[in-house]
């Protein structure tokens, strides 16, 4: 069986395979608005190859992590603001 | 500096390996530095088993890999510095070979800034990096090759591909076709794999809609619209090169990409460009540029000189791509006045008609200016208005202030 891991994306617990991106986790969990623009629309990945920055969330804290580029980890707090 | 490595590779998709591969054969210390987890560029992601033999290449070498981290800027002549989780590194070096790759078009029409509107290859990297995407149904739309291999892969994985929107005419495709004559199994392979699929020739997607999400599209074709509802669009008009390393560096770079002579040599005497940095080309022409650049790089000119045949051939597949998805004129009108063009800072396309210049525009709008410095509009604003970004200045992505501000 492939290996997974466990985060949790805001507040909501998510298995994912080993190696995934956090991006594609928070989409897993249903969210699609990422963040907010500046004059307040939802939004979410683009590129999918951190170029865009629109998948940008709060990694363990940290603000502004570009979750396409972000992989998975065992007990990750994710949250996002859209 | 005298821990300076031999020769340091910006990129670890198939240029970047390529070169680094025949670099270190030939007995040059060499690290590859990449802003991605893992090695292999955009097409490799995730280690397809076509590329087995790259990775395998690059393994039985000594190369230092280094993912992860993202290179801002110059501290000077001969290094650079990179970002990482864990801090910022200096990297040294004697030689340098950019293969930063390539990012895909976008255009801005009404709605694309929704969730769910997505590049080709960014749904593709999305699902190869875990987002299930089994009995989704997805609608492919833009220009390029790069539509039905996504397409495929998609499908393979188990959406429900709606159909495939191409912009470039029938006639156009159909020289493609032709060209197409020496890849032929692979084409035939894409074929097998879309049975069923509708391909659209001279179609694009005028409109996407939804409140929170995308709902649906809006498909223009002939002089008839007519929507489809989908969970997601996968939108990309083929490849620009990331060149923004190149210009902070000072190399030359011309509208297709980074100047290089033949020995993929830059303008600057120790850096060297390779694969789709110094313009659209495919795989196989990366990997060939990428091989001349690092047997170049070892001062392995002879040897670099017996690879020009098979890069003269797949430059002629390259420039027969390239015409084959020239934009048509009529997307640079699917944009209403309040269509947003650049995302980071929520610039509309009537607070932009008014000027004349990239520089006038950034200055007034703060168009370009937001964390992606116009990775995204750029490319947009050049199709719109013609306008192109003059200079690059560090550093050339967002980094933590901390970065910027050590010792």
């Amino acid at each position: 069986m492939r290996e997974t891991v466990t985060l949790v994306v805001n507040g909501m617990s998510v298995e994912m395979p080993a190696g995934s991106m956090v991006s594609a986790a928070i989409l897993k969990t249903g969210t699609h608005a990422f963040r907010r623009s500046v004059t307040g629309e939802p939004r979410g990945p683009l590129c999918g190859m951190g170029i865009c920055f629109e998948c940008r969330v709060t990694i363990d804290g940290e603000q502004h992590c570009r979750s396409c580029q972000t992989v998975c980890r065992n007990g990750m707090d994710v949250r996002t603001d859209g | 500096m005298g821990d300076a490595r031999d020769l340091l590779v910006v990129g670890a998709g198939p240029a970047g390996m390529a070169a680094a591969w025949r670099a270190a054969q030939n007995g040059l210390r060499v690290s590859v530095v990449d802003d991605n987890p893992a090695a292999g560029g955009q097409i490799w992601r995730g280690g397809p088993p076509e590329a087995t033999v790259w990775f395998e290449r690059i393994r039985g070498v000594d190369v230092d890999v280094i993912n992860g981290a993202r290179v801002f800027q110059q501290l000077r002549p001969g290094t650079l510095l990179a970002e990482t989780t864990s801090g910022v590194r200096e990297l040294s070096y004697k030689s340098l070979v950019l293969a930063t790759g390539a990012r895909e078009l976008f255009l801005p029409f009404p709605g694309w800034t929704l969730p769910n509107v997505m590049g080709a290859g960014g749904l593709q990297a999305l699902v190869k990096t875990g987002l299930p995407i089994e009995g989704k149904r997805v609608v492919v739309a833009g220009s390029g090759p790069l539509l039905l291999a996504v397409a495929a892969y998609l499908r393979g994985h188990g959406a429900n591909v709606l159909l495939i929107a191409e912009q470039a005419s029938s006639m156009q495709l159909a020289r493609f076709a032709v060209g197409l004559f020496s890849k032929r199994s692979q084409a035939f392979e894409l074929k097998r794999q879309l049975k069923g699929v509708p391909y659209r020739s001279s179609c694009w997607v005028s409109k996407a809609y939804g409140t929170e999400k995308l709902e649906g599209v809006t498909l223009f074709r002939g002089k008839k619209s007519y929507q489809v509802s989908c969970d997601y669009l996968a939108c990309g008009f083929h490849l620009v090169p990331n060149v923004e390393l190149a210009k902070l560096l000072g190399c030359d770079v011309e509208p297709g990409g980074v100047r290089v002579n033949e020995f993929q040599q830059t303008t600057l005497a120790n850096v060297y460009s390779a694969g789709e940095t110094t313009g659209i080309g495919g795989l196989e022409l990366s990997l060939v540029e990428g091989e001349i650049a690092g047997l170049a790089a070892a001062g392995k000119h002879d040897a670099a000189r017996e690879l020009f045949p098979l890069r003269a051939k797949q430059r002629k597949f390259a420039d027969l791509l390239n015409r084959t998805f020239a934009l048509c004129d009529e997307l640079k009108h699917l944009s209403t006045p309040q269509t947003i063009v650049c995302r980071c800072e929520d610039v509309t396309f009537e607070r932009l008609q008014k000027h004349t210049s990239w520089r006038a525009a950034k200055l007034q709008t703060r168009c370009g200016m937001g964390p992606c410095q116009g990775r995204i509009c750029g490319g947009a604003v050049e199709f719109l208005f013609g306008w192109s970004a003059e200079s690059v200045r560090p550093p050339a992505l967002p980094v933590r202030i901390d970065s910027l501000i050590r010792k």
